[in-house]
């Protein structure tokens, strides 16, 4: 059957009054915050009681956005007639925000979490020469970075909960043989 | 004293609705326009849902500076804004809001005649802001408002003349005195051609072609700034305001409804403008442009021979009842 002539014109009436009574999708941003997922790739925060000085992520930072600087220091033995250790103190550790470009390479690449993803995003600046974070102020955003979001139901145990685990079953075996042994 | 006293109170009442309702309308078409398109509009303006925002335009184009091309004519383009927008004002004054004299700025006994005339001479002011510009694109906007012109005027008087056949009368009080409820079937095909031809002789989308911005950039008005640009914007707006109202007045029973006390007629009329205004706007997201050739094949094909026949129709009813 042939549309009745017109249907089409009230089909369209019909949509743009329907979307009138929906609700709008505009952000009011600066009087309402946004709600921004997990993950969300904001700043970068240091955690630098973990840097290790490795440089590992300077030298995967695809556009040399991270500065380090860092000097050796000598630790004496920890017993006697035990053996002087050497270990890296951190110096500067600056990101520069108007090289970066949020590929988070960095952040995988730190073997010893030291770098995380901050949902913050507030921090332009007039002059670019005050994009560049100091460490205190990488430091700083690590209070913003939120709890990990939980697992999904089902998904496999965090190898550290599974080590931690192993562990404590090992533990609890040795001290009670008798139910080891049943 | 008393005469003169009367005749000023009516024209600053005209003169308040004039600039009032023409914001109120535009106000509108900001609001109810971003929630179609699931936006929320102007939110800052004046603070409570930036109900300012026409206030803060017109202090913005007030602080322009008023430019005259080079070529242009130098008269003509300073004098077409007033001629683009002070028919509406006059044409205002002849509506009637309510029952009896009261409650019209002034009844003209051949009101139709005198206001589809009038509000033909808006039209004019497009015309010589499109030519007096000196620019091409304003030329070819000045052309297409005067094809537009031609097309819709006829429909439009037509529809109207049915009314007035039926009525028995050119007075617009006289038309609303006659007024039956069954008029509303029987002259719905001439409100609707009424309303449609009115639309195209405000160039509201989908009939704006003479302002076409992703042709002609702004058509007549591209040469314009400031207060100036303004009026030709204010113009459209209270153009909306007088179709609406007339609309009202000759298809929809004016000051008539269903129930409702006597003195509260005019409340009728401003309810029925305002629904009028809310589907202009809503016609004017729901639809894209016509194509000019669409345009004048709507008007000679389907318009004119619709107009026609709901004249017929008006005469058939009209001498069998008597």
């Amino acid at each position: 059957m042939a549309p009745i002539p017109g249907s089409g014109l009230a089909k369209g009436l019909a949509v743009t009054l329907r979307t009138m009574t929906k609700k709008t999708v505009t952000e009011q941003y600066p009087d309402v915050q946004p709600d921004l997922p997990p993950r969300t790739r904001g700043v970068i925060g240091l955690f630098e009681e973990n840097c290790t000085v490795c440089m590992l992520c300077a030298r995967e930072c695809p556009d040399w956005c991270i500065y380090i600087d860092s000097h050796k220091e000598t630790v004496p033995p920890a017993a006697p007639g035990g053996r002087e250790r050497s270990r890296n103190v951190l110096d500067r550790f600056a990101i520069d925000f108007s090289l970066c470009m949020y590929c988070g390479i960095c952040i995988e690449v730190c073997p010893f979490d030291a770098l995380f993803w901050s949902p913050e995003f507030e921090y332009a600046e007039t002059d670019i020469r005050d994009l560049t974070h100091e460490r205190d102020k990488l430091r700083e955003w690590m209070w913003t970075v939120p709890a990990p979001p939980a697992l999904d139901p089902g998904a496999e145990e965090p190898k550290e909960l599974a080590a931690a685990r192993r562990t404590a079953e090992k533990l609890a075996a040795q001290a009670d043989p008798q139910e080891g042994d049943t | 004293m008393n005469d003169a006293l009367d005749v000023t109170l009516r024209l600053l009442a005209v003169f308040v609705v004039f600039l009032a309702f023409p914001l109120i309308v535009g106000q509108t078409e900001h609001k109810v326009m971003a929630h179609m398109q699931g936006r929320l509009g102007p939110m800052y303006a004046g603070g409570f849902h930036g109900w300012a925002q026409l206030v803060a335009d017109g202090v913005k184009f007030a602080q322009k500076e008023d430019i005259v091309p080079a070529g242009a004519d130098r008269r003509i383009f300073q004098l077409a804004p007033a001629v683009a927008l002070l028919p509406y004002l006059l044409v205002l004054l002849a509506v009637p809001i309510g029952p009896g004299e009261g409650a019209v700025g002034q009844a003209v006994d051949a009101g139709v005649f005198f206001v589809l005339a009038v509000m033909g001479v808006g039209v004019l002011g497009s015309l010589m802001a499109g030519w007096a510009s000196a620019n091409k694109f304003s030329l070819l906007g000045g052309l297409r408002t005067a094809a537009q012109l031609l097309a819709y005027e006829l429909p439009m008087l037509l529809a109207a003349a049915s009314v007035a056949m039926a009525a028995g009368t050119v007075s617009l009080t006289g038309i609303l005195d006659a007024f039956e409820w069954w008029w509303l079937p029987w002259q719905i095909v001439g409100a609707l051609v009424f309303f449609v031809a009115g639309l195209a002789e405000l160039q509201r989308p989908p009939f704006d072609m003479p302002v076409a911005d992703s042709e002609i950039i702004f058509g007549a008005y591209t040469e314009y700034t400031g207060l100036r640009f303004a009026l030709f914007l204010l113009a459209e707006y209270a153009g909306i305001v007088v179709l609406c109202g007339l609309t009202t007045v000759l298809f929809l029973g004016g000051w008539h409804g269903p129930w409702g006390a006597d003195g509260l007629g005019w409340v009728w009329t401003l309810l029925k403008t305002a629904v009028l205004a809310f589907v202009v706007i809503w016609l004017r997201v729901t639809y894209p442009r016509l194509r000019e050739d669409q345009l004048q094949k709507l008007s000679w094909t389907l318009l004119v021979p619709l107009a026609l026949a709901q004249i017929a129709l008006t005469g058939i009813v009209k001498v069998v009842i008597q």
